[in-house]
């Protein structure tokens, strides 16, 4: 039972990270029709937002080290601590979560940028193209970021008080035993508010109740005399924030590095093809599954009766679904099929 | 009276509650042209595409030739000798003219599939002789080199056709082969027709254009609301009271 | 590209064979005329030509080709282990379990099409790329790579009594080494006969078929054939042309390892194709030639040859140019590869050949007009731009 719940767990935090990003590939999907192969390379850059920000604020100088005392020794001290002390170095804990707030106006901004500058002018051209142009795209953005942070991945810290794990057995009555990381139950509950967060944007408001139309029935909302194209500039950069956030909290799981996008893409499309491609729900509710299945596939008893599972299985049910049910768990039938 | 070709027996079909054909019943005899005409919505498309597999009946049979074509795919009901010319021209826009009359040419010749990868396709003189008389007899030979997609939309019609006669078909059907086509061009197509019709190949005809229909037409069904509500030869339907009341308003033909 | 007669078709091959053997000679002016990068432009030409047989005729975009190179390597490696170093039978076996796999994939892969193809290609890959990691260790030898070792059975070897040199083996034939410039020889070899192929199924009724695939699927079902099989076989026929390509890889560097079927690899011979021109005879082999060619020689330059190259400036142009190129190169060529795709995509979807096309035709018009002022005249702009 412990073990159990571990492993759900366990599948649970990082299902959050490929719901967030099959989320907005779905959203990408339904409402313009791209296939956008540089959705994960828009995770990558949520995660180098933090570092950014903690290159900023960990900009440092190089002082005496008074703590060495037989010769002469430095170190680097960063401004923000020699300036305010305890504080600055509390600033500096406290990176990931801080970088939330550039990371919104930022991946706004990219994506918007992205849907204005390139993706708006292969919304005629085939979905072959389409494909390609963005994994074009995904290769130079995260070539961009190997230039300026190097091949090497940048861990990032927790702020303190969500270090050490949490006794979640206890909470339960199991009694001790199944304990857990606290900042993977902050992601697990960062990534269901930000899915609770669109999907009420997508049901209370007018523009999302257009977006969801669009969804369903893209010509007719045409028909209706709304220009399609112009709306939903919007939803990509929507897309582009959701994909960012995840990526952000996701850095101190994941050290960042320059092609953590290209992995998690190939994993998102998974996600999106097993929910259905044009199921919002459905890709939220495949990732968080996928990633339970992974976690379990990875435990050791499994793997002994099936070696190598943890790595193949979620392939394997991709394939089963696409063979079996072509249009997913909770798809509509025909979308995207030419 | 002839063979029997083509044999619809008692076939249904409804797409959720709305029943696009009840109880049709049809035998197209050998050799002759038979027109299937009808207000819109009638059901002439959905019965077409029935025939070819496009669609599969709820109940009911298709035979040809003594087959049943209920259930074959589209590819082997045109391999027994059913041919369908689109009404919208759905040709093979990257490729030119010549090359899209050779396709269906080398479909009759090989079959659904063959392995020829290391034949030579300018050693096919038959298939390239063929396909050359075709676009002579439409008239597109003049254009044989260009790339079908940038033909005039008449144009691209006689392409169609020429790739369903290149076929020597047993039966062909024509979705309204004329629509949309200037005078000039409806009566070039109506004499094409007639003269195909004294190679005693078999048509089935939906039309819209009445003088199209009485030019070619051995015998016409009436379709309306997806039920035949008459039968017989041109000055049969013609004379009915039924089909001028329930298709025509009253009008006189 | 179309040949109309098959006089012209032995022509366009001795022109070709000409070409690829005399590379050694014409390259050395691009500084690329050393054995390593010439084997390189042989073999992933053979990927590019064999990716297009697939994705240029029938218009399948896999995104998962690299698996049947890294089959093929595997094969060859085994071949090389178990039965003799001779090249001969690692040739064979790559080619033909890479196409078994293939049929496999295919067949599976086949059953969807359009977006939902690239997935399941990109998904099967993927999780192949993954197995040769973990579970099959034992053929692939995981992380560390398949290697050739002094202690290999090499049966055919001992019964033909070839004594086993101190050191380790290396792969021949016949007892020429496939290092160096025999090696490139070799590869060429495979190269023509590759083109060769290529160029009868271009011209073949069966190339016709698949050219119709991509233009029309639907209508070609409702003319008679049946696309699937035929799909079916391109899908077999480009993954034994990258089993040849992934052989080929360890007859003239006998490692394998799993690196090469990962799917950023697969996009590589995409990058290649679509660069030169899909749906082209030549085009995917000048992309493979390029993003080699850039590949060595771009990823040599550093600042310091930067730096060479524009001492000739002031001082403060030298600086900003080198500071601008700088991440272009060295390590950073990707970026310039990534830009450069970006660019095709967008404006010459039809690749390098397209833009040679382009380019000869507004050559061809502007001399027209200067023969004959007044027809040029009524040519509008647009129409020469074409």
């Amino acid at each position: 039972m412990d073990a159990l719940l571990l492993q759900v767990l366990n599948g649970l935090d990082k299902g959050g990270a490929y719901a967030l990003i099959a989320l907005g590939l779905t959203l990408v999907f339904g409402t313009l029709g791209v296939v956008n192969f540089a959705h994960g390379a828009l995770f990558m850059l949520g995660a180098f937002c933090t570092v950014t920000l903690q290159k900023i604020l960990g900009t440092s100088v190089r002082v005496r080290d008074e703590s060495v005392t037989f010769f002469e020794a430095y170190k680097e001290v960063p401004y923000l601590v020699l300036w305010f002390g305890d504080a600055g170095k509390a600033v500096l804990q406290w990176v990931v979560p801080l970088s939330i707030l550039l990371a919104i106006p930022v991946m706004m901004l990219i994506g918007l940028v992205m849907e204005r500058g390139l993706i708006r002018h292969f919304y005629k051209r085939p979905h072959a193209e389409q494909i390609l142009v963005t994994f074009g795209l995904a290769i130079v953005l995260q070539e961009i970021i190997k230039a300026m942070f190097g091949a090497n991945p940048i861990p990032q810290v927790v702020p303190p008080i969500f270090s050490g794990s949490a006794e979640i057995g206890e909470w339960l009555g199991l009694g001790p035993g199944v304990s857990y990381p606290w900042w993977r139950l902050i992601y697990l509950a960062f990534s269901l508010s930000v899915v609770g967060a669109v999907f009420a944007f997508l049901q209370r408001t007018t523009y999302g109740m257009t977006v969801r139309a669009g969804m369903a029935d893209r010509e007719t909302v045409g028909l209706l005399g709304i220009d399609i194209e112009n709306r939903f500039t919007l939803v990509f950069g929507l897309a582009a924030v959701v994909a960012g956030l995840a990526g952000v909290m996701y850095t101190p799981v994941l050290p960042p590095d320059y092609h953590m996008g290209m992995d998690f893409l190939v994993l998102s499309f998974v996600v999106v093809v097993v929910g259905g491609m044009g199921s919002l729900g459905g890709a939220v509710a495949a990732g968080f599954l996928l990633g339970i299945v992974q976690s379990f596939a990875s435990m050791t008893f499994i793997k002994e009766i099936l070696p190598g599972i943890d790595q193949i299985i979620i392939y394997l049910i991709a394939v089963g679904i696409l063979l079996a049910r072509p249009r997913g768990l909770m798809g509509r039938k025909g979308v995207m099929e030419t | 009276m002839g063979d029997i070709l083509l044999h619809v027996k008692d076939v249904h079909k409804s797409f959720g509650g709305l029943k696009a054909l009840t109880n049709i019943n049809l035998a197209i005899e050998q050799g002759t042209t038979h027109a299937i005409i009808g207000p819109n919505g009638a059901g002439k498309s959905t019965l077409l595409n029935t025939v070819i597999g496009r669609l599969v009946p709820d109940s009911g049979s298709v035979m040809f030739g003594g087959r049943s074509l209920t259930g074959l795919k589209p590819f082997e009901i045109n391999q027994v000798g059913v041919v369908r010319v689109f009404q919208t021209p759905e040709i093979f826009p990257d490729l030119t003219l010549l090359q899209n009359v050779m396709i269906p040419a080398l479909a009759k010749k090989e079959g659904s599939f063959r392995f020829n990868a290391f034949a030579s396709l300018f050693k096919d003189t038959d298939v390239r002789d063929q396909a050359l008389a075709m676009l002579e007899d439409l008239g597109l030979a003049e254009q044989k080199d260009r790339e079908a997609a940038h033909l005039s939309r008449g144009d691209k019609r006689r392409l169609e056709m020429a790739m369903g006669l290149v076929q020597r078909p047993r039966l062909l059907l024509l979705d309204e082969p004329t629509a949309g086509m200037a005078r000039h061009d409806t009566n070039r197509t109506i004499d094409l027709l007639q003269e195909v019709k004294k190679t005693g190949l078999t048509k089935v005809i939906i039309e819209h254009d009445m003088h199209v229909v009485f030019s070619l037409a051995d015998r016409i069904t009436v379709l309306a609301q997806g039920t035949i509500i008459c039968e017989g030869t041109p000055d049969e339907v013609r004379g009915n009271p039924k089909v001028q009341e329930a298709y025509l308003g009253g009008a006189h033909l | 590209m179309t040949l109309d007669s098959p006089r012209r078709e032995a022509l366009v091959m001795a022109v070709f064979a000409v070409v690829i053997l005399t590379m050694p000679l014409w390259m050395a002016p691009f500084g690329a005329s050393y054995p390593d990068l010439l084997q390189k432009f042989a073999i992933y030409g053979i990927f590019a030509i064999g990716f297009n047989i697939l994705f240029g005729l029938t218009g399948y975009l896999s995104f998962g080709h690299a698996a049947f190179l890294g089959v093929g390597s595997y094969a060859a490696m085994w071949s090389f282990k178990a039965l003799s170093a001779n090249v001969l039978p690692a040739v064979l076996g790559g080619v033909l379990i890479s196409g078994l796999f293939a049929a496999l994939i295919g067949y599976v892969c086949l059953r969807r099409s359009g977006i939902y193809f690239s997935i399941l290609t990109l998904a099967l890959a993927q999780m192949s790329y993954n197995m040769a990691y973990s579970v099959l260790t034992p053929i692939t030898n995981g992380e560390t790579g398949l290697k050739l070792t002094q202690t290999d059975a090499r049966v055919f070897d001992q019964l033909a009594g070839v004594v086993p040199e101190a050191g380790l083996p290396s792969t021949s034939l016949f007892g020429l080494e496939m290092t160096g410039y025999p090696g490139f020889y070799f590869c060429a070899v495979a190269l023509i006969g590759a083109f060769f192929v290529a160029l009868r199924i271009f011209n073949s009724p069966f190339g016709l078929k698949l050219r119709a695939i991509k233009s029309n699927q639907t209508r070609l079902l409702y003319t008679g054939f049946n696309p699937k099989p035929h799909l079916w076989v391109a899908f077999i026929l480009s993954g034994m042309y990258a089993g040849l390509a992934g052989a080929l890889l360890v007859v003239t560097d006998p490692l394998a390892g799993a690196e090469r079927m990962q799917w950023t690899a697969s996009g590589e011979v995409v990058l290649m194709t679509i660069l030169g021109g899909a749906g082209t005879l030549v085009g995917p082999l000048l992309g493979a030639g390029l993003i080699k060619y850039f590949e060595n020689i771009f990823s040599s330059f550093n600042a310091q040859t930067l730096h060479d190259a524009f001492s000739f400036l002031p001082d403060f142009l030298e600086n900003t140019l080198v500071f601008l190129i700088s991440p272009f190169v060295g390590h950073g060529w990707h970026l310039t590869l990534g830009v450069l795709f970006m660019l095709v995509v967008i404006f010459l979807p039809g690749g390098l050949m397209e833009g040679i096309r382009r380019l000869t035709r507004l050559v061809k018009a502007r001399r027209d007009r200067n023969s004959d002022p007044e027809g040029a005249a009524v040519v509008p702009p647009s129409s020469v731009e074409g």
